[in-house]
């Protein structure tokens, strides 16, 4: 392998939390080099929650969900509206799609995720809510009276089905779970979800997916698996996402689901290197948090960009500033927290840990009541793995602190 | 002296910021953010985590 050119930039590609988290843990971690970020989207970085609550009710605008950028981060330089589309870690390079090729010192992989999408006609009147782009071209259809079909039922899908039903809109969720925000909340809870759901005016087909959209120049209706046909204007699909990999093909790192890094959120090989000079942050990483077990896993919540971004950009600093101090940077304890929220109508949850860990059986409520407010707790072994807080949020945090403790 | 801003109007009451600053944010008994709106320089690495963790990015430091 060839020697990086010392006088080229960090490249971080991927311009949304978890690189600009990267980036501005670099500077914070004493980096003085240059910094340029790559992004296809033409936004500079933004938050991408309210995408389907607060800001889709009101207005969807960049300046409502613009991350506040730092003095320290002044000279970044961002390279947007730009994909990556290949990279060579021997000659360290990346190619772009506006066809150029550029050295990089280090590579940071941020590219996260995009949403799936239904394989019917591309017609008008389907959406999907990844963007701020996608949430403008939604939000303009979602006007009173119109008749919304809401694909899955995870998370994304219910807070898009009381965003949309807030708005007056009338919505139907169509899923193959039995129970809305089953897989990640366990049988118990998805039960209640459900009923508060369906109080709220949102109707939930469980059990079918979709066989067919049907419209000429926009969508008229939708056909499910049963047979039955549902009148519709708007159709959003919130049927999972896909890792945003491609560009990393032809190289040897382990891709089977996001990118290996291991805990210092370096990019691992097929045969199992850790490259000091490529770090994996965000949605794509698969990495090993050692407050459950060693089992490298991807997770979907919002504070792990942050917190693999700064725990990559102090390992990277290490790196390059080559001072010695490199060996205790990754040896340093790294076991950040999942930790989750959604709104939906006035139900306000609230998660810390890896909920998705247990089976049916080892979930219970630990304090209040399911159908007003509770405390449930999650269960590996025994061991409290989970909790998960249906408006109470104080209640949860000696929870909070067993989990991290190891849950005994 | 570093000056910190809630919106209150923005804020949930998620209390992600109690486990950044625990010196400036509490939740209260009502699950209500209480927060101390002063803090002194030796804090500001906390102070700045916690802005980072809001998940409804209410808080700022005011320069
Ligand atoms: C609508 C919505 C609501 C959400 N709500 C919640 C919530 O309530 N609670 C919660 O915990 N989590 C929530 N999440 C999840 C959370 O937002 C994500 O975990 C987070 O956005 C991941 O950030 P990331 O930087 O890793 O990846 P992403 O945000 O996916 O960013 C990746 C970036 O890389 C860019 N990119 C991709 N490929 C290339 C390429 N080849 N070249 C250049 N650039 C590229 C993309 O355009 C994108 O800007 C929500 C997500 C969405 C979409």
């Amino acid at each position: 392998m060839s020697e990086a050119n010392p006088a080229a930039p960090v490249v971080i590609v991927g311009a949304a939390m978890g690189g600009l988290r990267a980036a501005e843990s670099l500077r914070r971690s004493g980096y003085t080099g240059a910094i340029r970020v790559v992004g296809e989207e033409l936004h500079a970085p933004y938050n991408r929650p309210p995408l389907s609550k607060e800001v889709l009710a009101s207005d969807v605008t960049h300046e409502a969900v613009a991350f506040p950028s730092r003095a320290e981060m002044g000279d970044v330089e961002w390279m947007l509206g730009v994909r990556a589309t290949a990279v060579d870690l021997d000659a360290h390079t990346l190619t772009t799609d506006d066809g150029s090729v550029q050295e990089w010192r280090a590579l940071v992989i941020a590219t996260g995720l995009r949403a799936r999408r239904l394989d019917f006609a591309p017609i008008a009147g389907r959406h999907v809510v990844r963007s701020l782009d996608d949430a403008m071209a939604l939000r303009a259809e979602l006007t009173e009276g119109a008749r919304v079909v809401v694909v899955g039922s995870g998370f994304l899908g219910c807070e898009l089905s009381a965003t949309a039903r807030k708005l007056g809109c009338e919505v139907t969720i169509v899923t193959p779970s039995a129970e809305p925000m089953m897989r990640p909340l366990g049988d118990l809870v998805a039960k209640e979800m459900r009923r508060r759901l369906t109080d709220e005016g949102v109707e939930i087909f469980s059990g079918v997916t979709v066989a067919a959209i049907n419209g000429e120049a926009a969508v008229e209706s939708v056909e499910l698996s049963d047979g039955r046909v549902i009148e519709a204007d708007v159709v959003i699909e919130s049927v999972g996402s896909h890792c945003n990999i491609e560009w990393l093909e032809g190289t040897n790192l382990d891709v089977a689901d996001g990118v290996l890094a291991d805990n210092a959120m370096r990019a691992v090989t097929t045969d199992g290197r850790a490259l000091d000079d490529v770090y994996v942050v965000g949605d794509i990483a698969r990495f090993p948090n050692p407050m459950f077990d060693n089992v490298a896993r991807r997770i979907e919540h919002w504070n792990i960009p942050t917190d693999t971004g700064k725990r990559a950009g102090a390992v990277l600093a290490a790196h390059l500033a080559d001072d010695g101090s490199f060996a205790d940077v990754v040896a340093k304890p790294f076991a950040p927290m999942p930790s989750f929220w959604s709104n939906q109508f006035e139900i306000k949850l609230q998660a810390y840990g890896l909920l998705g860990l247990v089976s049916d059986d080892d979930i219970r409520v630990l304090e209040g009541d399911l159908s007003d407010q509770a405390a449930v707790g999650y269960y590996r072994e025994g061991r409290l793995v989970g909790v998960l807080g249906i408006g109470m949020k104080a209640a949860l945090l000696p929870y909070r602190k067993q989990i991290a403790e190891g849950g005994a | 002296m570093i000056k910190i801003e809630v919106d209150m109007n923005q804020c949930q009451h998620y209390g992600q910021c109690v486990f950044e600053a625990p010196d400036n944010f509490k939740l209260n008994d009502d699950d209500k953010l209480e927060y101390v709106a002063e803090a002194p320089d030796s804090e500001r690495d906390n102070i700045e985590a916690a802005v980072d963790v809001c998940p409804m990015q209410a808080i700022r430091i005011v320069e």
